[in-house]
């Protein structure tokens, strides 16, 4: 019996695989038995959500090395995408001029951005360097001032008249997809800058371009109507409203579940196969694999961009799900570092280690809520019993604020006494 | 010229300040950058923190500063240099020198430094709140206006009490800053480790000590800048992440492991942020009778909005990788 089991796994008996899988059943298990199964469904969906954009992040750290800290913008542009597509068409735009004027105003964009790239060109024509990088210069700045005056009145006309441009009436899986895509340029813009360079600009490069993502978000009130969010976005399955709670969070769970599997059947293939080798050697000596001839630049930027494509459209699957398009609730925090830690505590470059960490991390990070409240109420009860003192009245809200940094503490002290996690990576040595 | 005016009180002046913050906060990061080699988020929230002692302070002892004639935090602030100096010793002893000694990548310190901002993030707000506060408890801020002598000028130039301090302060540490790393022991042997830390442990330096002094010089720096930024505005607990890239921009762009170049860098981050966010139109209207009469002028002439000011450091910090990734003034680490 125990021979067999050896030798159908030859590189040990996956205990720990079981053992977490197991943490996490009872997990759970234990949520179900005390939230009720509306809550929890909800909850595993939401963790299935995380689980497709940590799987994102784990290509970018674990397969190639790459720390991505803007984790945040790319699940808002995914959201964005669900929203842009999903909503239903807004006639009071569509119907009217407005359409027909922003549209006229983004050919003319693209003429100006014909006027200036034809500038940046003229040093074919034997123009000087210098006098055509000046020239090029003071175009781009005076074609952005004409456009964003032509701009201004549009938008606030499309502020005033139609609330916000409205979707395109699309299923919401469409959004998904093309919510990826643009992250993944996005990604590729980044990517492109910073990957030839230092991993530590690449850091400081995402961090920026996440909180200029949700600034855009934010502040062009006629795409996303800003603050004043949009709601209820369609779902791809029926609604809860037709089919129940419990019901439709499961349909839409099954669907989560799908994407999952699927992408995960296609990262261990690519993991095995010889790309994944290659992306590997990169990481781990990225001499001696330029000197077998590979081109680390070019490599790094398809992880790079791969996981972002990934991280998009897992925030797309999420802000459907939530129901609300809300620039303001993407937090560094909820999107950016709890899902590194989903990823450095599941274990880098592990697929499965990931899901499970994804998993336990978010079931952990839901039931703190409660938890770090009452805490924090017991505390305080037991200060003014005992000391006299006055609890402060925002309680509620600095509670939270633990939360940030066991985040924080769990993060560094992963790093330094587990820094592969709770499931390393497994790499095969062929002999 | 009272658009002129309007041009130094909105440039002129604001430049100065936030470029002098992002100076001071830049030299940190490029000290640190350096000698350790990686990249420390955790700076901008050092600078919270010594905002924090200090504001602390000030609230248990609101009229100290009264008494000798100077503003209430200016006297805490050498109080607050000195714990922060304190805390970042603390963080490295705890959390990157064991990394550093098992001789990870410098990356995986880089995501420490994430997680020694959330904790001290969290800390900040758990015993400060979100919301933001004024660093003058019991005291006015003191405003001047200067009247200009012409009479086409009706309004007065606006400068308050610490953007002059703060100012004053920027050249002292710089002429400080330069004196200590080109006249003193400890100051060569700190350029000794960031060009060459192996040959600097060979030639006898002692390298422990000279991380330690970088972290006095970094965390000291970090709170005299964080207390100006909120005596300037308002002590903000997460004002972290907004400071964390022109801060970057401003030590890539004058050359990591660059300190004079962190200081030119950090004067052009903050005059690039506030030339883009200042309304050109104000300064056309006057010259309005040189256009053709088919021309006209856009009331809003700026070129950006201010809610997108952080789009400008994330430009120059772009524009300096793709052209000139060693930064202006060529620096060591690329």
């Amino acid at each position: 019996m125990l021979a067999k089991l050896t030798e159908k796994f030859p590189e040990g008996l996956p205990v720990r695989e079981v053992i977490v899988a197991a943490l996490v059943f009872v997990a759970v298990l234990l949520v179900f038995a005390s939230q009720g199964s509306a809550y929890s469904v909800r909850m595993l969906v939401e963790a299935s959500c995380y689980a497709i954009i940590a799987l994102g992040l784990t290509i970018q750290w674990g397969y190639g090395g790459q720390f991505n800290a803007g984790v945040m913008g790319f699940v808002a542009l995914g959201g964005f995408c669900a929203m842009l597509f999903s909503m239903p068409v807004n006639p009071a735009f569509w119907g009217t001029e407005l359409a027909s004027d922003l549209g006229r105003v983004f050919l003319w964009a693209l003429v100006a951005l014909a006027i200036v790239i034809g500038a940046s060109q003229l040093h074919r024509l034997g123009v000087p360097k210098k006098l055509r990088t000046t020239l090029t210069i003071i175009l781009a700045l005076l074609s952005w001032l004409i456009l964003k005056s032509m701009f201004a009145p549009v938008t606030s006309a499309i502020e005033s008249q139609a609330g916000y441009i409205g979707g395109l009436g699309m299923p919401a899986w469409v959004g998904w997809l093309v919510g990826g895509l643009l992250a993944g340029m996005v990604g590729y813009f980044v990517g492109h800058v910073c990957l030839g360079l230092r991993s530590d600009y690449l850091a400081i490069a995402t961090l920026g371009i996440a909180e200029i993502i949700k600034a855009i978000l934010k502040n062009e009130d006629w795409l996303t109507r800003g603050t004043a969010t949009v709601s209820p976005l369609p779902w791809p399955t029926p609604g809860p409203g037709e089919l129940g709670f419990v019901m439709a969070r499961s349909i839409y769970l099954v669907i989560t579940a799908v994407m999952i599997v699927a992408i995960f059947y296609l990262l261990q293939k690519a993991y095995n196969a010889p790309w994944g080798r290659m992306i590997r050697s990169i990481r781990d000596n990225e001499i001696s694999a330029q000197a077998m001839g590979k081109d680390i630049n070019k490599r790094r930027l398809e992880v790079f961009v791969f996981g972002c494509v990934l991280i998009g459209i897992g925030g797309g699957a999420l802000t459907t799900f939530n129901g609300i398009f809300s620039p303001d609730n993407y937090l560094p925090l909820n999107h950016t570092f709890l899902v590194l830690v989903m990823v450095i505590l599941g274990g880098p470059g592990n697929n499965l280690g990931t899901i499970l960490g994804a998993l336990l991390v978010y079931i952990i990070w839901v039931m703190s809520e409660p938890l770090a409240l009452f805490l924090m109420q017991g505390g305080a009860d037991l200060m003014t019993n005992w000391l006299g003192w006055e609890a402060p009245d925002n309680l509620s809200s600095r509670a939270l604020q633990a939360r940030v940094f066991v985040i924080g503490l769990l993060i560094v002290l992963v790093l330094r006494y587990a820094p592969k996690g709770l499931m390393p990576e497994k790499i095969k040595h062929v002999t | 010229m009272n658009e002129l005016v309007f041009f130094i009180n909105n440039v002129v002046i604001s430049g100065a300040v936030s470029g002098s913050i992002y100076a001071i906060g830049a030299i940190g990061v490029t000290l640190v950058f350096s000698i350790m080699r990686f990249a420390h988020f955790a700076h901008a929230d050092m600078m919270t923190f010594g905002a924090l002692m200090v504001f602390m302070f000030t609230a248990l002892f609101p009229g100290a500063g009264a008494a000798l004639g100077i503003p209430t935090p200016l006297l805490m602030l050498p109080i607050a240099m000195v714990i922060t100096a304190f805390l970042a010793i603390g963080i490295d002893k705890t959390f990157y020198k064991p990394l550093r000694e098992h001789g990870v990548k410098p990356i995986v310190i880089v995501i420490a430094s994430l997680g020694v901002t959330l904790m001290l993030q969290g800390l900040i707000r758990l015993f400060a709140g979100t919301s933001s506060r004024s660093m003058y408890i019991e005291e006015r801020k003191e405003i001047f206006r200067i009247d200009m002598p012409f009479d086409l000028a009706t309004r007065p130039i606006v400068i308050t009490e610490p953007q002059i301090t703060l100012i004053i302060f920027t050249i002292l540490a710089v002429i400080g800053l330069h004196l200590f790393l080109n006249r003193t022991r400890m100051g060569k042997a700190m350029r000794a480790m960031s060009d060459n830390p192996d040959l600097a442990r060979v030639s006898g330096i002692n390298t422990n000590k000279v991380v330690v002094v970088t972290w006095i010089l970094a965390g000291s720096l970090a709170a005299m800048a964080g207390t100006f930024l909120s005596m300037d505005v308002s002590l903000t607990p997460d004002m972290s992440f907004f400071l964390l890239l022109p801060i970057f921009a401003a030590a890539i762009v004058g050359g990591v492991g660059h300190p004079y170049g962190a200081i030119a860098g950090g004067f052009l981050v903050g005059y690039a942020e506030t030339l883009s966010v200042f309304n050109w139109s104000i300064l056309l209207r006057r010259v309005h009778h040189w256009f053709p009469e088919w021309m006209e002028i856009p009331r809003d002439l700026a070129l950006v909005g201010s809610e997108y000011k952080i789009v400008v450091p994330f430009f120059i910090l772009v524009a300096v990788l793709v052209w000139r990734p060693t930064g202006i003034f060529k620096g060591k680490v690329i």
